[in-house]
């Protein structure tokens, strides 16, 4: 055993490769962190694109370019024995060939021109004025109308004067006749409340989204009103009295199975049982409410059982001891303290299915309706299918309405995801 | 007018439960000891009532409309259907409707206005037959029970009976579900294998979902072969998981062991707002942002790129799924014992050694398990490859290509068609019954691999 001499050698040798080697591995651990930290940056970075891309776009929406006209109703054009029929159009044409210097109004051409900086839906508005007091015939009433989507798109500078006039929606006699009119101070860009009181319409400055929360309205109550009580009546039922056999199993398998199956697999059932076998009525929201139901019930379910668990046995055998009967201890005491939680989750689960979209395509909640529905059975669109109408739409102003849709669904459900995290925080309770 | 027959429902109930309550209180004035507390009197009263005709006002509700709607088309004269097939019937019915409704367009035959007058006699019929039976029916149980009320009726354990019985009914609504998907789905895929041979569906080379519009139209049999449809999917669902899986694992990793826990609680939350979007909205962000740049730089590089790239879709889907894959891999990551950890910090390595030879491989099955879900995910999510995926089926593998994927198909099939009886609209249900079948297998699978190895550690 004379190998003393080895020994220090060796060990400085081992420390030394060990601190040489530190180095190394402590920058291959630093790359490790800089990679995450660069994933993690990079969803971030879409996140961010995503928002951005939408409020860049949407923004626009929600302001509408309107055009304040004296208007002479002309007994001539406006007979009042022939209302609600009556060249209202040709009225208002006639109100801006007063204020444009140097048209010529009697050329049919430049008549037309004039019309189309109106919005298609002035001369409505304009008839539902005169037909409700037809008294203003042959008076001046002064009218604040949208103008129609070019000339819209022109004065937000989506559309741009320096492009050239042949790939421009709009003309340079056009642009001129709108300079002229936003010199009189008759241009106006106020906040578009049509975008929330109007229902859907092919004209992008008419089109709103009255119809479409109506109907999402309509479809979450129906949600609600079916998948609540059955989705607590059935965590209950699971989670404090269910034997544990087969059939409990059983259940559990489907419920966990039916929160993954691909949502477009509810639209097929949906379409082929409540519309094909039960002869429901296609695009009505209390069918797409009975549709989000099914879905949303095993959300309601998994959080039900879960503020259920989160009771402490303590205060069953509090109330069974004191003599109450196992329902009773669930109704009266548990089913209270866990209140919080399943108001929770069956919120969340609601925004999911403000937000689902495919199965409300499938029973024909897609469908071009030009007013809000007034029961849960009439056609009718939802938010997440108005996007998707509007996202198909050609028209260029459909974009930043579709943004702005878009803006107006994530913000209810970020108000609804605050309340579910209000309840938690209020009503949380540590045993 | 719908709102009578609940509204009567609703005073029977207040009714029943007050005239029982009342009467048990009677009773306990009167000296006698009851078994139950007056409210369970009352309360057995009104769930007595309840139940029965609220089941019956729905199930009458729903069978409604059809019913009335057989019995009006019965009723038409001899011989004007004659000669017309199911969507014709359906079209003269949607007439007679609007007409019944006041909206009449044209000069309908006198037979239509006819029947529409009979229809809206039908219908008011129909709402007078239910309020009267509703009335009847709540008259009925509310004398009834009104009968039990006695010192000795167990009124508690009655009314605890009829909760439990609603109780397991509520429970059974998710195997009905099941039963329902699964039996809709088979009844009609059968239907479509009955027009289309399954193995030219299984095995076929083409998608060309057509029917002939005219007996003599050239290529008029659409062809049904699935296989470029499933190949678009799985381009597209690898393009996703290209995307999802490096950034959310890396991410998880980074969350897990080395972020400090401030950032991880404002970063969690933040990744749980990409899952919350609806897919609706990614599918618009995909056609405004993703596929134009991918266009503009794929071509800016000399490539030809089709304008809706699977590409495009598949990566905006991957940033969808970044929070579901980085969740699931988070969990597992922090379902390793702590001994481990310790064991290999004990030994010398760095946290990131501990992180790459023991936390990962020893994750690895539940982090498997989170990407297969997502690969389910993938399969079945809809809305972003409706709206930025392609329409025709190619088999092609190029992802700068325009594929289609199984859930285009089904959507484009079924907008805007009602009729169930062409192979078109048929092909959709065989295509969802796939759907169904595929993605419960990779569910079932990969939540059996969570299950054991969460066990493993327990």
């Amino acid at each position: 055993m004379t190998h003393a001499p080895a020994v220090p050698s060796r060990k400085a040798t081992s420390t030394e490769l060990v601190a040489a080697s530190l180095k190394r591995r402590r920058r291959k651990q630093r790359r490790l962190q800089w990679i995450g930290a660069g994933a993690i940056s990079l969803a971030f970075l879409m996140l961010f694109i995503l928002v951005a891309s939408l409020v860049s776009t949407g923004w626009q929406a929600f302001n509408q370019t309107h055009v304040t006209l004296e208007v002479y109703i002309d007994p001539e054009e406006v007979p009042a024995k022939r209302l609600p029929r009556g060249g209202f159009d040709d009225v208002l044409a006639a109100s801006l060939g007063r204020v444009l210097p140097g048209v010529d109004m009697s050329d049919r051409k430049t008549a037309r021109s004039v019309e189309r900086i109106l919005s298609n839906g002035a001369q409505f508005e304009l008839r539902d004025r005169v037909v409700a007091d037809p008294s203003l015939i042959g008076q001046t009433i002064t009218m604040t109308v949208p103008v129609s989507d070019p000339f819209d798109q022109l004065n937000k500078g989506l559309i741009k004067r320096s492009t050239p006039e042949v790939n421009r929606r709009v003309k340079d006699t056009e642009i001129a006749w709108f300079d002229i009119l936003a010199e009189q101070g008759a241009i106006s860009k106020p906040f578009n409340w049509g975008l929330f009181t109007n229902a859907d319409s092919r004209f992008p400055e008419l089109a709103g989204l009255k119809g479409a929360l109506v109907g999402s309205f309509w479809a979450l109550l129906t949600c609600f009103l079916i998948s609540f009580p059955l989705g607590i009546g059935s965590a209950i039922y699971l989670e404090e009295f269910a034997p544990k056999n087969k059939l409990s199993d059983f259940i559990e398998v489907n419920i966990n199975n039916l929160a993954a199956v691909p949502s477009v697999v509810f639209g097929l059932l949906a379409l082929s049982v409540f519309i094909g076998w039960f002869g429901l009525p296609r695009s009505a929201p209390f069918v797409g409410g009975l549709t989000l139901a099914l879905m949303t019930m095993p959300t309601i379910i998994i959080a039900t059982r879960a503020a259920l668990k989160a009771v402490p046995p303590s205060i069953r055998e509090a109330a069974l001891g004191l003599g109450a009967s196992r329902q009773q201890v669930v109704f009266q005491h548990v089913l209270p303290l866990a209140m919080p939680g399943i108001l929770t989750g069956t919120i969340i689960g609601l925004a999911q299915a403000l937000g689902e979209t495919a199965p409300l395509l499938l029973i024909g909640m897609n469908a071009f309706i030009t007013s809000a529905a007034s029961s849960p059975f009439d056609s009718s669109t939802a938010l997440p299918t108005q996007i998707f109408i509007w996202a198909d739409s050609p028209e260029r102003g459909f974009v930043s309405r579709t943004s702005a849709a878009i803006l107006v669904l994530l913000g209810f459900l970020v108000m609804m995801n605050a309340i579910a995290i209000y309840f938690r925080q209020k009503f949380e309770r540590k045993w | 007018m719908t709102a009578l027959p609940f509204l009567l429902l609703i005073l029977a109930v207040a009714a029943g439960y007050m005239i029982n309550r009342r009467a048990a209180r009677l009773i306990r004035d009167g000296g006698s000891r009851l078994h139950s507390m007056t409210s369970y009197h009352g309360l057995f009263s009104a769930l007595l009532i309840l139940v029965p005709v609220l089941t019956f006002t729905l199930l009458w509700l729903v069978l409604q409309g059809a019913v009335i709607d057989r019995i009006m088309m019965d009723s038409l004269p001899n011989g004007v259907l004659d000669g017309l097939d199911s969507g014709g019937v359906q079209l003269v019915l949607a007439e007679i409707k609007s007409v019944s409704r006041g909206q009449v367009f044209g000069t309908p035959e006198d037979w239509k206005i006819a029947a529409a007058e009979h229809f809206v006699h039908l219908h008011q019929q129909a709402d007078w037959w239910l309020v009267a039976a509703v009335s009847a029916l709540s008259l009925g149980l509310l004398a009834f029970a009104r009968t039990r009320v006695a010192a000795d009726f167990r009124a508690r354990q009655g009314v605890e009976g009829i909760v439990s019985g609603l109780m397991i009914f509520c429970s059974t609504v998710a195997i009905f579900t099941t039963i329902g998907i699964i039996v809709s789905l088979s009844y009609e895929t059968w239907r479509f294998f009955d027009r289309v041979p399954v193995l030219e569906f299984l095995f076929g080379l083409n998608w060309e979902p057509q029917i002939p519009l005219r007996e003599d139209q050239i290529a008029a049999e659409g062809a049904f072969g699935w296989l470029p449809v499933i190949l678009g999917t799985i381009v597209i669902t690898v393009v996703a998981l290209i995307v999802a899986v490096p950034v959310g694992i890396f991410s998880a990793i980074y969350l897990n062991e080395f972020a400090p826990k401030r950032l991880r609680s404002v970063v969690k939350p933040v990744l749980e707002i990409l899952a919350g979007v609806p897919t609706v909205v990614y599918g618009f962000f995909a056609i405004l942002v993703v596929a134009p740049a991918i266009r503009s730089f794929g071509q800016s590089l000399g490539f030809d790129v089709a304008p809706n790239t699977a590409l495009a879709a598949g990566g905006v889907m991957g940033i969808m799924l970044i929070p579901f894959i980085s969740s699931f891999a988070d969990d597992a990551l922090s379902a390793v014992p702590q001994a481990m950890r310790d064991g290999a910090l004990g030994l010398g390595s760095t946290r990131g050694e501990m992180m790459t030879t023991v936390l990962f491989p020893a994750a690895l099955p539940g982090i498997v398990g989170g990407v297969l879900l997502a690969v389910s995910r993938a399969i079945g999510e809809t809305m972003i490859v409706v709206m930025a995926a392609g329409l025709i089926a190619k088999m092609t593998i190029n992802p700068l290509d325009s594929v289609t994927t199984v859930t285009v198909q089904i959507v484009t099939l079924l907008i805007g068609d009602t009729s169930f009886d062409n192979p078109k609209t048929l092909a959709a249900f065989a295509l969802g019954m796939m759907l169904f079948i595929v993605t419960l297998i990779i569910n079932i699978f990969a939540l059996r691999i969570v299950r054991k190895y969460r066990e493993a550690y327990d």
